[in-house]
């Protein structure tokens, strides 16, 4: 059965191994580097690697292929597992040797399902270990743009790095020989096993990872820390209350999930007082739903904050920090599996009473 | 004597339609039993649910006395050559055979190797660029090399000429031979079968119709013509088959456990097509379970 399950995912197992190990390599070499340049440049470390075009490139090319990597794996090699026996009707050949349907399975999907979780393993922990100066000159209070400036506990960065990779790989993969099993056609079960597998990546980090017990923290409203608010301008003038005040809250390297602004008595507000629009001095440049980030930056604003914070306005952040990293991975990593055990579980039923 | 098939009151519906119904059949080890009805009449049915690819809706079937495909032990008994024997196409003629010898304890990589070189199939090339007799060579080879000691095979002749058909078959009568295999083979093609079998099952519409020793069956069954009269007139020995009538003249095949003594027939033997036919044939069969129930008994 080991070598019947090497022989038929052995081209499969080809190129994704292939792609994977020179990946990795690359992330061996370069990661010395970055180590290097970490140690050479301190505090301006963020800027110096945002300058080094190849590592930056580098970072977005092996998050991208570790976002990809479940679909690839449960798509490539879970899905034609067996329908293509099915399709091919190689499966009145493969169950009528001496080995029973449920070994024959219980083979194919347990080897491959490993190598596939292996792939998984390798990438997400070669990244999470390149990309560590990075998580330490970001708590340091450093920022930047892309991915080099994301806290890893952000959505982009968590799905890419550590152990829960491993937990999209076995969930896809699991997937993937499902959907080919009810389907019992190669084709139209890679489509449905990208498709869903695309859905939970984005479903979890929209609808389930923000709601894992987020931290709470009501920071003052300043001037420096302003990121925006949204107003209808017309002639200069706001028309219409002020609205969805954001700033960047003092918390380096963690996952602002929602922000809202509060009053004294620690309700959150809607409208901002309308005594702002006035406060902001006009003119404003015209614009429907318009940012006001850029414009009011540049001004001497301090008064209009002050006289928010004097009348108890406040922002309450809600994040998750930094430090819970491991912890969420370890969630997110064993929901997927017992997601991917069920899945399992439902095809050893299935194929059992397949004919 | 032990059997190599049988079932009771076995029964495979999908949906609102039978494939097979109340199934009830014996067939005894050492025999090449031939397995004919028309297409879509529940062979292949018959035969997935012995190797244990379907499982019964009603009724047990039992194969070398196990439950099929229960246990490695029971896998390792029965060979089984699928319907347009089914070959993996990008493995290669060794694939195959290597693939036998991972799967199969019995395997008997002589046996399989001998009978490659011998039909003359190249170790290299893929299942998918043999031709369908060479395919099928290649999944007999992977049956008979695995040592059991029931094979079925299901339509495997169906694709193929007819010197490649009778290539086979003979090939497969030396198997039989040489390995003692009991062997049920289906078809829906008369002529195939009656060069090869000794024992013969017919279903029709998904009923086991007929399943009985073939010289037995032969003896059996006698043409009958004469003027034209009832056929329920006939002595409660003898069993309509199929009945046609002219105005004047009635023709009848019967199933006669004696001989036919009435002097107003005249009595001709029937050739095996002949008599398959008539079961097959249309509304005049008799559609009565009895017909089937009296000759497995």
């Amino acid at each position: 059965m080991i070598w019947l399950t090497w022989r038929q995912i052995r081209a499969q197992a080809a190129v994704v191994g292939t792609a994977a190990v020179v990946l990795a390599l690359a992330l061996l070499v370069t990661g010395l580097a970055v180590r290097d340049l970490f140690d050479e440049t301190g505090g301006g470390f963020i800027r110096a690697l945002t300058s080094q075009g190849g590592k930056t490139t580098l970072l977005n090319f092996g998050s991208a292929a570790v976002l990809l990597l479940p679909a690839v794996l449960g798509a490539f090699w879970g899905a034609p597992l067996v329908a293509r026996e099915l399709e091919a009707g190689t499966h009145r050949l493969a169950w009528n040797q001496t080995v029973t349907r449920t070994r024959w399975l219980a083979t194919r999907m347990g080897l491959t399902g490993l190598a596939a979780l292996a792939v998984a393993a390798l990438l997400g922990l070669a990244l999470a270990w390149w990309c560590k100066p990075i998580d330490a000159a970001i708590l340091g209070g450093q920022s930047g743009n892309g991915l080099v400036g994301t806290p890893r506990v952000s959505p982009g960065a968590f799905e890419t790095r550590g152990i829960v990779p491993i937990g999209y790989a076995a969930f896809a993969f699991a997937l993937g020989v499902a959907a080919g099993a009810v389907v019992r056609r190669a084709v139209p079960a890679m489509a449905i096993t990208v498709a869903l597998v695309v859905g939970v990546q984005i479903a979890v980090p929209t609808l389930i990872r923000p709601h894992l017990a987020p931290a709470s923290a009501t920071q003052r409203i300043t001037q420096e820390n302003f990121a925006g608010m949204s107003a209808v301008i017309m002639n200069g003038r706001p028309v219409g209350p002020m609205r969805d005040l954001a700033i960047d809250p003092d918390l380096p390297g963690a996952w602002v999930v929602s922000q809202e602004t509060v009053d004294a008595s620690g309700h959150a507000i809607d409208e901002l007082p309308s005594w702002l629009a006035g406060c902001v001095a006009p003119p404003l440049p015209p614009g429907v739903g318009a940012k006001l980030a850029p414009e009011l930056k540049q001004r001497d604003t301090t008064a209009c904050f002050d006289r928010l914070a004097a009348a108890g306005y406040r922002q309450r952040v809600s994040y998750q920090p930094a430090s819970r990293f491991w912890s969420l991975q370890a969630i997110e990593t064993a929901g997927l599996l017992v997601l991917a055990g069920l899945l399992t579980w439902f095809t050893f039923w299935w194929v059992r009473r397949l004919a | 004597m032990t059997t190599a098939l049988r079932a009771q009151g076995l029964g495979k519906r999908y949906g609102r339609r039978d494939a097979l119904s109340e199934c009830t059949l014996e067939v005894p080890t050492g025999r090449v039993v031939g397995l004919v009805g028309p297409n879509g009449a529940g062979k292949t049915t018959l035969l997935n649910l012995a190797v244990g690819l379907l499982t019964p809706t009603s009724g047990t079937i039992e194969v070398l006395g196990g439950r099929p495909a229960e246990s490695p032990a029971q896998l390792a008994k029965v060979g089984y050559v699928a319907q347009d024997t089914p070959t993996y196409p990008t493995f290669t003629v060794e694939d195959h055979l290597r693939l036998g010898a991972h799967l199969n304890p019995g395997w008997d990589d002589a046996l399989a190797r001998d009978r490659i070189a011998r039909l003359g199939l190249d170790l290299r090339q893929k299942a998918r660029k043999l031709s369908g007799g060479q395919r099928a060579q290649l999944a007999l080879t992977l049956g008979i090399a695995k040592r059991p000691e029931l094979l079925i095979l299901d339509e495997p002749v169906a694709s193929l000429d007819p010197l490649a058909r009778r290539e086979f078959l003979q090939d497969l009568m030396e198997a039989v031979a040489d390995y003692e295999l009991s062997v049920v083979l289906s078809s829906h093609l008369v002529s195939d079968l009656e060069r090869v079998c000794d024992y013969l099952v017919v279903i029709v519409d998904s009923r086991v119709r007929l399943a009985d020793d073939l010289e037995a069956i032969l003896a059996a069954h006698h043409r009958l013509s004469g003027p034209r009269r009832d056929p329920s007139t006939l002595p409660a020995d003898q069993h309509v088959v199929s009945a046609s009538h002219t105005e004047r003249q009635t023709t009848l095949v019967v199933r006669a456990d004696g001989p036919i003594h009435d002097p107003a027939w005249s009595v001709g033997q029937l050739g095996l097509e002949d008599l398959v036919l008539a079961y097959m044939g249309g509304p005049s069969v008799d559609r009565s379970p009895r017909a089937a129930l009296e000759v497995i008994g």
